[in-house]
């Protein structure tokens, strides 16, 4: 019961499903697969850009693949029915999962929240989009929606404007009110900040573009993995999110939109699958959400995505956003304790799962290396955020990124390597 | 740890901490500059020919970054001094790892090679043989 009593979360058992956290790292690595020469504990701690894979969201890719795997909406056959109704089952479970009533007519899947976002740039904003109009954004915005509206800004001839970070890491809510005006048709907000671990008050942002007559698009690619989220209560307009970020495999992300608003759009991508009728000379489109899921589609993955779903509901997010707060704040506190450390973002007690940093006197990449070498794995760079960085006057930081397989023991962990590093240069 | 260290063996620690030839050259032949966006690690190299216009005689570098990146630097301004342009011309990632004498990880690659693309790019431009403002590494980092 020690475990149950320390962490929101059955540590030892939600390990226990994933075995990659005990292999061992540091052999050579052009032959991955092969782990003989590897000698050191892996201590993962770069979530943020992927979560693992437990065994239940494997064994349901592996049932797909050996029990039913055919192409979806084609086959009159057994198997392509069943593999039809797994996949569209999905959509509905994914619905339910973020709260969107619609179901899978609300939910499109993509190949991730980077496909989500271009595709409602490309579908809606290419012909929405014009001079005099703008689309609002943050400066804490991921490459994934700040360079697609940047260049959609640019190829209609809108203006993009970002909300002000201010020194603790939080949006400035009184420029936000300045600029989303009028003129202003989209706006477009990160939920939890995948640098600085902001939590954004989005749905005030939704009634703030509301009021003005503009779409509410929230990128969830680090909020729906991490904490319960329900997209009718944020009332977000369009919503994104990864599957590989929250025990799901990659190539699979959804764009949740309002079933109305997708209903008046345009296909993204033609082709297969997401037609009705063809002629020679024109083509009408497939109902929600077929109409933007252009040729075969995802299938193991989105029965996968499904899965992984299952698996987090299970733990309940409301135990996940616990467990994610839980170390946050831990791992918060223990870099706070050195004076050569600075981190980026707003205090312990009041973030997302992650923890931005740099260390004085060892560059970014250099202390991930060094980290690196003693199995600690973590994110060094940008993390997509290359503007936000400029601002922090920081070229790169290191990432720690939590999830529900990681304990204190692996934050100290972390913390034993950044002194070796620290000594290193010394 | 230090010693255990595989990357960072007391050769690249030495050049990065005690950084040799830094500075400027007074009259270089050539001066060019290059980053890794990604990284912000920045180099400046001056070359120096000899008389012959082919044979590098002094390098000096300054700039600012991560460990590889400037040790490499550092080791480069020795090894350059003696060598022809075109022999620059001719060093390859290999070489780099050579000099440097450890493994480079994948990702680090384009630290370690910072300084040698800068050289080559310098003495490109000095050839008139491309027209760049500044040397800039692909950016691989996301
Ligand atoms: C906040 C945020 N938005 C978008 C993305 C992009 O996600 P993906 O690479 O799965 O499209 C990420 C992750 O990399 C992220 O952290």
């Amino acid at each position: 019961m020690r475990v149950q009593e320390s962490y929101p979360v059955d540590v030892d058992a939600i390990r226990a499903d994933f075995p990659i956290l005990q292999r061992k790292v540091g052999g050579d690595i052009s032959t991955p697969g092969e782990h003989d020469d590897d000698d050191t504990p892996l201590v993962y701690l770069d979530n943020a850009a992927t979560s693992h894979t437990p065994e239940q969201v494997v064994d349901a890719i592996i049932d797909y693949y050996h029990g039913y795997n055919s192409n979806v909406h084609r086959g009159i056959h057994h198997l392509s029915q069943e593999a039809s109704v797994a996949y569209e089952n999905a959509h509905d479970r994914v619905a339910e999962f973020i709260g969107a009533s619609g179901g899978r007519e609300e939910v499109v899947f993509t190949k991730n929240t980077t496909e989500s976002m271009n595709l409602v740039a490309y579908a809606w904003g290419l012909d929405e989009l014009g001079p005099g109009d703008s689309v609002v954004m943050t400066e804490m915005e991921h490459h994934a929606s700040l360079v697609t509206w940047q260049q959609i800004a640019k190829k209609t001839g809108a203006e993009v404007r970002y909300i002000r970070v201010d020194d603790d890491g939080r949006l400035d809510m009184e420029h936000a009110k300045e600029l989303i005006d009028d003129s202003t048709k989209m706006v477009s907000v990160v939920h939890v900040s995948n640098t600085l671990g902001t939590v954004n008050p989005v749905s005030e942002l939704a009634d703030m573009a509301h009021e003005v007559g503009a779409y509410a698009f929230v990128d969830g690619a680090q909020s729906v993995p991490t904490r319960p989220v329900d997209v009718e209560d944020i009332d977000a307009d369009f919503f994104a999110f990864s599957g590989h970020k929250m025990c799901g495999p990659t190539g699979i992300g959804a764009l949740y939109g309002k079933r109305d608003i997708l209903e008046e759009m345009q296909p993204y991508l033609y082709g297969g699958e997401m037609i009705r009728s063809v002629t020679y000379e024109d083509s009408t489109w497939e109902d929600l959400p077929w109409k933007f899921e252009a040729g075969t589609p995802p299938i193991a993955q989105g029965v996968g995505f499904a899965a992984a779903v299952d698996y987090l509901d299970d733990i309940g997010m409301e135990n996940v956003q616990a467990h994610e707060e839980l170390l946050a704040e831990y791992a918060y506190d223990r870099l706070g304790e050195f004076d050569d450390i600075e981190i980026y973002g707003p205090p312990g007690d009041d973030r997302g799962g992650l923890v931005a940093f740099n260390l004085d006197s060892v560059h970014a990449h250099d202390l991930s290396s060094i980290l690196n070498e003693q199995g600690v794995a973590i994110r060094a760079g940008d993390h997509c955020t290359q503007p936000l960085h400029d601002k922090l006057g920081a070229a790169a930081s290191t990432r720690a990124s939590f999830y529900i397989y990681n304990t204190r023991e692996e934050v100290d962990a972390l913390i034993d390597a950044i002194d070796a590093a620290r000594e290193l240069f010394a | 740890m230090g010693i255990g260290s595989d990357m960072y063996r007391q050769q690249i620690m030495d050049h990065y901490k005690n950084p040799r030839n830094h500075g400027r050259l007074e009259s270089p032949t050539f001066t060019h500059t290059g980053e890794n966006p990604s990284c912000g690690d920045t180099i400046t190299m001056d070359v120096q020919l000899a008389d012959d216009g082919e044979t590098i005689e002094r390098v000096a570098f300054s700039g600012d970054g991560c460990a590889i990146s400037q040790a490499s630097a550092s080791m480069l301004t020795q090894r350059l001094p003696g060598t022809t342009l075109s022999e620059l011309e001719a060093m390859d990632t290999d070489d780099i790892t050579e000099m440097l004498g450890v493994d480079i990880s994948p990702m680090r690659i384009k630290c370690a090679v910072l300084a040698r693309q800068v050289a080559q790019d310098g003495a490109k431009i000095h050839d008139g043989e491309i027209e760049i403002e500044q040397t800039k590494t692909e950016d691989g980092d996301d």
